[in-house]
């Protein structure tokens, strides 16, 4: 079977809303057929959710569905399965793990999280020491983990875990897919600065996963954490936005409707983010051309890096543009949102949150090394890391 | 080059193989022709710029007439084309009038929209390399309001880039639009000590001086603001090509200069500087992309896009020239070194056609975000 071209993505698409009208379809029936006709992310294998079409023409199943007004899955709820675990799978997972996690996973009813960063492992993820200790068929976990958002949620868990500490650290790892609901997981709400608790720590003790849900070989469970970050990094800063689209937006809408507010420091302030703003969103956009054009450059490294220093100022002079009013707080009520929300509530709530936008995901300090190195080319850093086995590395 | 009319069309922010064809060749003729002992020579001389090359690079390649139809005898491109070159231009510091000539003089007479006559005339002489003009104006001029000529043609004007390699001046007065030939009685171009070696500036003074009356004062005025216009969107990629020389040498030479036993590109304070600089290489192709080709289209959004550009790319050349200097250390400061030639240009440019400030301003009138 050849992979259709984009009249035909629109033919099947219709012949879709014509079976399962939305308006008289359940919301989660629907989304079951729209995987099953490959039509989920078109560019994944027949009975997989898709096609084996090109990935350049989703937007055209997107468009048509937009338009019929079908539900869709929710994305930024299931973020993380769809953009992290769901590639990893694909990529290392046998033909019975595809079957299992990835129909529910797109459509919703299964959330996952990432067990990944652990309080003494952040940037150097490499240097994690949660230990998975095989047992049988089975292989028993025990460690911490940190930063793990959804994880009160989530049903499944990405997770890797030391499986070798006698040789050095990248080689020792596996990668497995936890149960989140099995004995031994717990999960504590993590409090952060904005008084919310959008992430959480997980404890792990004695979690015994079958060695069936391993994804790769033993020991090279970094190769395969890899797939995962890199889809990571792909999926931040690849939305299309419009003008004013980002943090500049209610800035902007306040600079316009409250001239009382106004003075001359903040007019050249916000003129200069406005600019610089518009200038990343245009970046953005050749990125995007640039993919679609198959010539994949490397400025998705750098958009996250410019992203989160223009959040940080932009959020940080709305503060002082609201004058008495920034002196306020919304609320300091512990809360556990689903979402991570970057730009909801009010510019307190943005000032502060929009600080974690240069670490997670990579500290922009971590992201410039790796643009200065695997861009420019320019000389690594001495390590003294490399050929130690990982038990006698200084922690 | 084919109009997009739809508003929703967005730019294409992308280079086309012919683009990167036209590059290859301007680049190549540069590396051939100008080579930066050759920049420096020329610019202790009287002569800063070869008219070899020039005539290479106008007629050779064509790159002068890239915004005139054919049927003017040019190229029937457009600015994407231009900017490109203009790119390259940038790359190497080369000192030639392509901008003040091919761009904004060029895009001045177009705007007067006349098909035969004098206008037309100066333009087919321009577009095949034969003449050289420039819009007798203040380089740091952003718009037509800096017009301070008589009806008369008396008065002085300056400082006029390129003035003194130019063979007709484009001389806006309250009366209209006045075409001068340079050399006839009246008109004195007088030299001036420059910041930007690799761009001459003059005095223009003129005294009881004759030309031809190319356009009333009304069209004068909306031609002078549209060659301003050009100059500043396609400027943006000047910028764009210097910082990107500044750059590209500075990663060179850091991973080739060793102290304390290391390169010193492996210090992770100056690898950090560099990754910022690449950043800001990166967003100021994507501005001066997004002003060329909203030139090209003449899409309602060039004011505001060339301003954007004009408001981001000068800052990024003035810090990709100024980190250049500095990560050379003392090399950097040296006159047989290049980087001084970088730093002057990108200085001067950031005053050129506007500063940075001026045009936030026009960011602020454009997008409503008013002065207290």
């Amino acid at each position: 079977m050849t992979a259709p071209d984009a009249a035909g993505l629109r033919r099947l698409t219709r012949e879709l809303l014509a079976a399962h009208p939305p308006a008289t379809t359940g919301r989660t029936d629907f989304l079951k057929a729209r995987f099953d006709a490959g039509l989920a992310w078109v560019h994944y294998p027949a009975g997989l959710g898709g096609l084996d079409a090109p990935r350049s023409l989703q937007p055209v199943v997107d468009a048509e569905l937009a338009a019929a007004d079908a539900p869709d899955n929710d994305p930024r709820r299931i973020g993380i399965g769809l953009g992290m675990a769901a590639p990893t799978v694909l990529a290392y997972g046998t033909d019975e793990q595809k079957r299992r996690f990835l129909r529910p996973l797109w459509v919703g009813e299964e959330v996952w999280c990432q067990l990944f960063s652990e309080p003494g492992a952040g940037s150097d993820l490499a240097a994690l020491g949660t230990r998975a200790v095989r047992d049988g068929e089975d292989w028993v976990v025990d460690g911490q983990k940190v930063w793990t958002s959804s994880a009160h949620v989530a049903r499944w868990a990405i997770l890797i875990a030391r499986t070798d500490p006698d040789v050095p650290k990248h080689r020792g790892i596996s990668y497995f897919v936890c149960d989140m609901t099995d004995p031994g997981v717990e999960v504590r709400p993590l409090r952060q600065i904005t008084g919310e608790a959008e992430f959480n720590e997980v404890f792990l003790t004695g979690v015994r996963i079958p060695d069936s849900h391993r994804l790769g070989p033993v020991g090279e469970g970094w190769k395969v954490a890899q797939t995962t970050l890199m889809n990571e990094r792909v999926s931040i800063g690849g939305a299309r936005i419009p003008r004013e689209g980002g943090m500049i937006g209610p800035v902007a809408r306040t600079w316009r409707e409250r001239p009382e507010l106004r003075t001359r420091d903040l007019h050249q302030r916000l003129l200069t983010l406005w600019v610089e703003a518009e200038v990343a969103r245009l970046t953005g956009a050749r990125l995007r051309q640039q993919l679609v054009a198959g010539q994949p450059g490397p400025e998705g490294s750098g958009m996250k890096l410019a992203f989160a220093r223009l959040n940080q100022e932009i959020s940080g002079l709305e503060v002082e543009l609201l004058g008495d009013e920034g002196l306020l707080y919304s609320d300091w009520t512990m809360r556990r949102p689903e979402l991570v929300d970057f730009t909801g509530r009010d510019a307190g709530y943005r000032y502060l949150r929009s600080k974690g936008n240069s670490i997670e995901g990579g500290t922009s300090e971590v992201l410039l090394n790796i643009v200065a190195e695997r861009v420019l080319g320019l000389p690594v850093e001495p390590r003294n890391d490399k050929d130690v086995a990982w038990k006698d590395l200084s922690r | 080059m084919t109009a997009r009319t739809e508003e929703s069309q967005p730019p294409d922010l992308l280079y086309s193989q012919a683009e990167e064809d036209l590059r290859a060749a301007v680049r190549s003729l540069l590396d051939d022709r100008c080579d930066v002992p050759e920049v420096i020579a020329r610019t202790e001389s009287d002569a800063p710029y070869d008219p070899q090359l020039w005539k290479a690079l106008a007629t050779g390649i064509g790159a002068a007439g890239l915004l005139v139809p054919e049927k003017l005898g040019g190229q029937g491109a457009g600015h994407r084309e231009a900017a490109v070159v203009i790119e390259e231009l940038g790359r190497s510091v080369v000192p030639a009038p392509y901008l003040t000539s091919s761009v904004v003089a060029t895009e001045t007479l177009l705007a007067l929209g006349t098909q035969d006559g004098p206008a037309a005339e100066l333009l087919t002489e321009l577009a095949t390399g034969r003449k050289v003009a420039v819009l007798a104006v203040p380089f740091s001029a952003a718009g037509p309001d800096t017009v301070a000529v008589t009806a008369a043609l008396d008065g002085t004007l300056g400082p006029v880039a390129d003035a003194v390699a130019a063979d007709v001046l484009l001389v806006p007065t309250t009366d209209g639009l006045y075409a001068v030939e340079a050399g006839t009685a009246g008109v004195v171009v007088e030299p001036l000590i420059a910041l930007d070696l690799t761009r001459p500036l003059a005095t223009v003074t003129l005294t009881g001086a004759s030309g031809t009356r190319l356009a009333d004062a009304g069209t004068a005025r909306a031609a002078v603001r549209r060659g301003l216009l050009a100059g500043a969107g396609l400027l943006a990629s000047e910028q764009l090509g210097l910082a990107e020389w500044c750059l590209t040498e500075t990663v060179r030479y850091t991973r080739e200069r060793h102290q304390f036993n290391r390169p010193v590109g492996s210090f992770q304070s100056l690898k950090h500087r560099m990754a910022h600089l690449w950043l800001e290489v990166v967003s100021a192709r994507a501005a001066a992309r997004n002003a060329a080709d909203a030139l090209a289209t003449g899409s309602p959004e060039t004011p505001l896009a060339v301003a954007v550009a004009q408001a981001y790319c000068s800052r990024v050349a003035v810090h990709a020239a100024e980190e250049c200097v500095q990560l050379h250390g003392g090399i950097g400061m040296t006159w047989e070194h290049p980087a001084h030639l970088y730093l002057k240009r990108a200085k001067a440019d950031s005053i050129a056609y506007g500063s940075a400030g001026r045009h936030r301003e026009t960011v602020a009138e454009l997008m409503e975000l008013p002065a207290p």
